[in-house]
């Protein structure tokens, strides 16, 4: 069984960005590597100017939970970038970004924070998957 | 308990989910095999993540515990 997850960020809120580095996080504190392939606001977020901006919530958070994620960001759980980081100087994470999104929002990699590896294509990024899990959020 | 040889203690108190666990994989990385690493949490969801942790890296969970909120956990790095 392949154990590689693979993992499509298209969403670019902060609540789902730090959903998703959890689950980052936990497969490779696990040992099990990761890929992460980033598409339209996902993308977005990972820009170097805007990394560490607010990217608001999904619209279903409304203000209870935008209270609440308030008060977990200030006690105990890591910024959704900082947690990517920590997995990634601990295991196999390997951050791709989409080669069309790239160019629908006008960029560059020298426009991306350092925790992007790269820039593929959807095929490349399907045979790195191999048979592994593939999550999209 | 009390008698064991700690090589390292990693206090993910207050941590909520994955800290806890990333730590541990941090921390375990900086002793030697056969070495043992203690971590405290006060994430309850630690005491599940723990013991997949141990199962599927091989590092074995030699003592658990808990007393007043704080979870106890001794590894022994693979």
């Amino acid at each position: 069984m392949d154990e590689t997850i693979s993992l499509v960020l298209f969403s670019g809120t902060d609540d789902k960005l730090q959903a998703a580095a959890t689950l980052v996080a936990g497969a490779a504190a696990l040992g099990k590597p990761v890929k992460i392939f980033l598409q339209y606001w996902g993308l977005s977020a990972f820009r170097a100017d805007r990394i560490a901006a607010d990217h608001g919530l999904a619209p279903e958070a409304g203000e209870a939970g935008k209270l609440a994620f308030d008060a977990a960001a200030r006690t105990g759980q890591a910024h959704w970038a900082d947690a990517l980081r920590m997995a990634k100087e601990l295991g196999e994470v390997d951050i791709q970004a989409c080669s069309a999104s790239m160019d629908l929002l006008k960029l560059k990699q020298s426009d991306l924070d350092p925790l992007v590896d790269g820039i593929e294509g959807v095929a490349a990024f399907y045979i790195n998957a191999g048979e592994g899990q593939i999550v999209f959020i | 308990m009390g008698n064991l040889d700690i090589k390292l203690k990693v206090d993910a108190s207050g941590l909520s989910c994955p800290l806890p666990i990333l730590k541990a994989a941090q921390g375990v990385k900086t002793i030697a095999p056969g070495e043992l690493m203690e971590v405290i949490a006060t994430d309850p969801g630690s005491v599940k993540d723990f013991a997949a942790w141990a199962g599927s890296t091989g590092n074995a969970l030699v003592e658990s515990d808990s007393a007043d909120g704080k979870y106890r956990f001794v590894f022994r790095h693979k």
